[in-house]
């Protein structure tokens, strides 16, 4: 469902993607891991929209070229981003956020609005997930908001947009070990066939919980080793540094000791 | 031709068609102001001799006034004399009933979200509508007095009770004060007048809604407002205009008087016509408010000043009673080439008076925004306290936000507390709204709006919908 194909993404002169290529079927969840700087959140943010790169590749979903949307209508394809650093928006009530951000995308697509009413209990339901409290939504959209506290409402609006291809990033860091339970089950439930992931991570500690079909490994821009999660169990014993010890370019042909070919 | 510019000359078209048609013409004096003209205003309105004194003592006092150049304004010398001082309906429209009233006065209404239609009316706002300085109408006038308030206009006040007016015209703000105060306080035409008696409260929202109509006319209202002893009384203001491509003056006098233990809330939707891009035409505000707050009484201005060429505008408290309670909240937008030099004064003169003012400027493409405050405490005024909190939010690079507040404190036990900030919608903001689908204008509106949270919710409900949507429409092309 999503293709990416040789994509690149510069910053004024600076590449920083340097062509990646990654497929995603129906209902799979990829991890994307790498060292700090190694272009994962780009990765996000380029197949997301985000305004300010010089972009080259191909990147679509069901067929139709991303690179050519805004970022709305990204959205309104279905693509989802939880964003490593969600933004705070002080006064914006949380539901109503909520609520416009679902309306959007559905009127976008030509679907009905849904009303206050209904949504109440959509929101409802997606916070049950979430394990959220009413006065969540009463709250201004992420202001104040403790870490874990942002990061759960990225899952809450992914439950409640549910998007065909969700872009998790970093959702896991900076969470105590009962938010990362509570936020890699909330993941889990809204894994399905017509629902694709992408879960970027720092650390394999997610994908003990969030069991991805792919991971892979990208460093200095580059997709540079990928495999099942066995391969996030290898990065934890040895770090990144087979790959970043070695000129980046040689990597992907270097044999990894111990990690599935 | 825009369809909206369109849709908004249609309408006024439309006005002169159906609202003042011949017999209605409208009468119109010739341009210029001398005592003549003060005399003339007098005489049309049937005034007492009392009144038409206080005028002309207004008028000399004008005359000797200047004109104030503090305001951090560029505006286009005014010429007094190539106004006309005096435009009304030869003949006061009698209405059998609110449907009679002007479709387009009420479509409106329909607007602000306070239909004057019957079947439709607001089950708790009474509407004094005025249009080019005149009233019109008022609403629910029988249902009031059952409770005993007055509401009405402020010609009708002068020939009903005569005695209130004259025991609180210019209490509040003297004939002196200032100058567009002066110049109000000689020519003025109509507004409204509200009195609420002894321990009533208001059994409904009382609102006036303003319209500038006729060409080449000045606007003066006069709006007082008594609460006596132990009541309260929560007050709307509206403001709209066509488009012009001249500027017009509109000098406006608001008193209110809230004795012990009342509570005054007022508060102003102001979208007069703003002027074009490149600032042609548009409303020159300059308004004088002010209340006195005598012991335990409460007086809260809340201000969404969104329309106006030019905003010159400080709603003001004096706390005079013991205990007495101020306060300000203000959201002011200056697009296009706006300018707004906004903000109020609080006088601690009481003892324990408390005043908090929270003010929310807002620019964008080349307008200019100034919250201009004083906060002064008397010797008298032991342990006055006051909070200021002052923020601007930048959208555009060619626009401007500046915050001048004076302090100035004569009694050391006070406590003041002064907050400041200047931020622009993040770009971050933006794209956080629209990767979640939202347009980047609803996602502008959105983020805005969420800025002025906490003056809007001191908005009563309508008036809060109303005030989000106008903020929405002045922001328009106001993104990228
Ligand atoms: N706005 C920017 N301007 C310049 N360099 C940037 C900018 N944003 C990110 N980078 C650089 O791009 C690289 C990749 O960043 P990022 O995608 O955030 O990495 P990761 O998410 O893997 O930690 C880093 O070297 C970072 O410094
Ligand atoms: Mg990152």
């Amino acid at each position: 469902m999503l293709h990416v194909e040789n994509l690149t993404a510069a910053i004024g002169d600076k590449p920083i993607l340097k062509g990646v290529d990654l497929d995603i079927g129906e209902g799979e969840v990829h991890a994307i891991m790498g060292p700090n700087g190694s272009g994962k959140s780009t990765f996000a943010h380029a197949l997301a929209g985000r305004d300010g790169y010089e972009i080259g590749g191909v990147a679509t979903l069901d067929g139709s070229d991303l690179l050519e949307m805004t970022p709305e209508q990204r959205a309104a394809a279905g693509v989802f981003m939880g964003f490593q650093y969600p933004v705070e928006i002080p006064g914006v009530n949380n539901m109503y956020f909520l609520r416009t951000a679902l309306n959007s995308v559905r009127k976008a697509r030509g679907e009905t609005e849904v009303g206050a009413r209904d949504f109440l209990a959509v929101a409802k339901q997606a916070m049950e997930l979430v394990e959220m409290k009413q006065d969540f939504l009463d709250r201004a959209v992420n202001a104040g908001f403790s870490g874990g506290e942002k990061k759960r409402n990225e899952i809450l609006q992914m439950a409640v947009m549910e998007p065909r291809l969700a872009v998790l990033d970093e959702t896991d860091s900076g969470l105590d070990i009962d938010a990362l339970r509570i936020i890699a089950s909330g993941v889990n439930a809204l894994r399905g066939p017509d629902r694709s992931m992408i879960v970027i991570t720092h650390y394999q500690r997610l994908l003990d919980y969030i069991k991805p079909d792919f991971v892979h490994v990208l460093v200095n821009g580059k997709i540079v080793q990928s495999g099942d999660h066995t391969l996030a169990l290898h990065l934890e014993d040895h770090g990144y540094a087979d790959f970043v010890n070695h000129d980046l370019d040689d990597a992907p042909e270097k044999p990894l000791t111990g990690a599935p070919s | 031709m825009s369809e909206a510019t369109r849709e908004i000359e249609e309408l006024t078209e439309a006005s002169y068609e159906f609202g003042f048609s011949t017999d209605l013409d409208t009468d119109v004096a010739p341009p210029g102001l001398d005592e003549e003209i003060v005399r003339l205003i007098s005489a049309k309105k049937d005034e007492p001799e009392w009144l038409l004194e206080w005028r002309l003592k207004a008028f000399e006092a004008w005359q000797a006034m200047e004109e104030p150049d503090w305001a951090k304004l560029d505006i286009m010398p005014i010429d007094y004399q190539a106004i006309s001082y005096w435009a009304a309906p030869k003949q006061k429209p009698v209405l059998d009933s609110m449907d009679d009233v002007d479709p387009e006065i009420r479509d409106m209404f329909d607007k602000l979200g306070i239909p004057l239609h019957e079947q439709k009316m607001l089950s708790n706002v009474a509407v004094d509508a005025i249009v080019d300085s005149v009233s019109v109408t008022t609403t629910f006038k029988a249902t009031l007095a059952e409770a005993g308030v007055i509401f009405c206009s402020f010609s009708e006040a002068v020939q009903d009770y005569p005695e209130l007016v004259r025991e609180h015209l210019g209490s509040v703000v003297p004939v002196r004060d200032n100058y567009f105060a002066a110049l109000n306080s000689a020519v003025f035409s109509d507004g409204s007048f509200c009195y609420i008696p002894k321990g009533v409260r208001c059994p409904m929202e009382l609102s006036t809604y303003f319209r500038i109509n006729s060409q080449n006319t000045g606007q003066f209202e006069r709006t007082l407002i008594v609460a006596e002893d132990d009541s309260h009384v929560s007050y709307l203001e509206g403001c709209t205009a066509p488009q012009r491509d001249e500027n017009q003056l509109h000098a406006a006098v608001v008193e209110l008087v809230a004795k012990d233990r009342a509570e005054i809330k007022y508060s102003t939707v102001q979208n007069w016509y703003p002027g074009d891009e490149n600032g042609v035409g548009g409303i020159y505000n300059f308004v004088t408010k002010r209340g006195r707050a005598h012991a335990d009484a409460k007086i809260s201005w809340t201000q969404v000043e969104t329309g106006s060429a030019i905003t010159w505008k400080y709603p003001s408290v004096i706390l005079q009673g013991d205990r007495a309670v101020g306060e300000f909240y203000s959201v002011a937008l200056s697009s296009k080439r706006q300018q707004a030099d906004t903000g109020t004064k609080m006088i601690h003169i009481g003892k324990d008076t408390t005043s908090s003012i929270i003010s929310k400027g807002i620019s964008a493409g080349n307008g200019q925004n100034t919250y201009r405050g004083l906060v002064k405490v008397m010797r008298s005024a032991e342990n006055a306290r006051n909070y200021t909190q002052c923020d601007s939010l930048l959208l555009g690079k060619d626009c401007g936000a500046h915050t001048i507040p004076y302090i100035e404190v004569k009694n050391p036990g006070a406590q003041i507390e002064h907050e400041a900030s200047t931020s622009t919608v993040g770009e971050d903001q933006l794209y956080y709204c629209r990767q979640r689908g939202m347009t980047e204008e609803d996602a502008m509106s959105m983020i805005v709006n969420g800025f002025c949270r906490e003056v809007f919710n001191e908005l009563p409900m309508e008036f809060a919908v109303e005030a989000q949507r106008l903020l929405s429409v002045s922001l328009e092309g106001s993104v990228g």
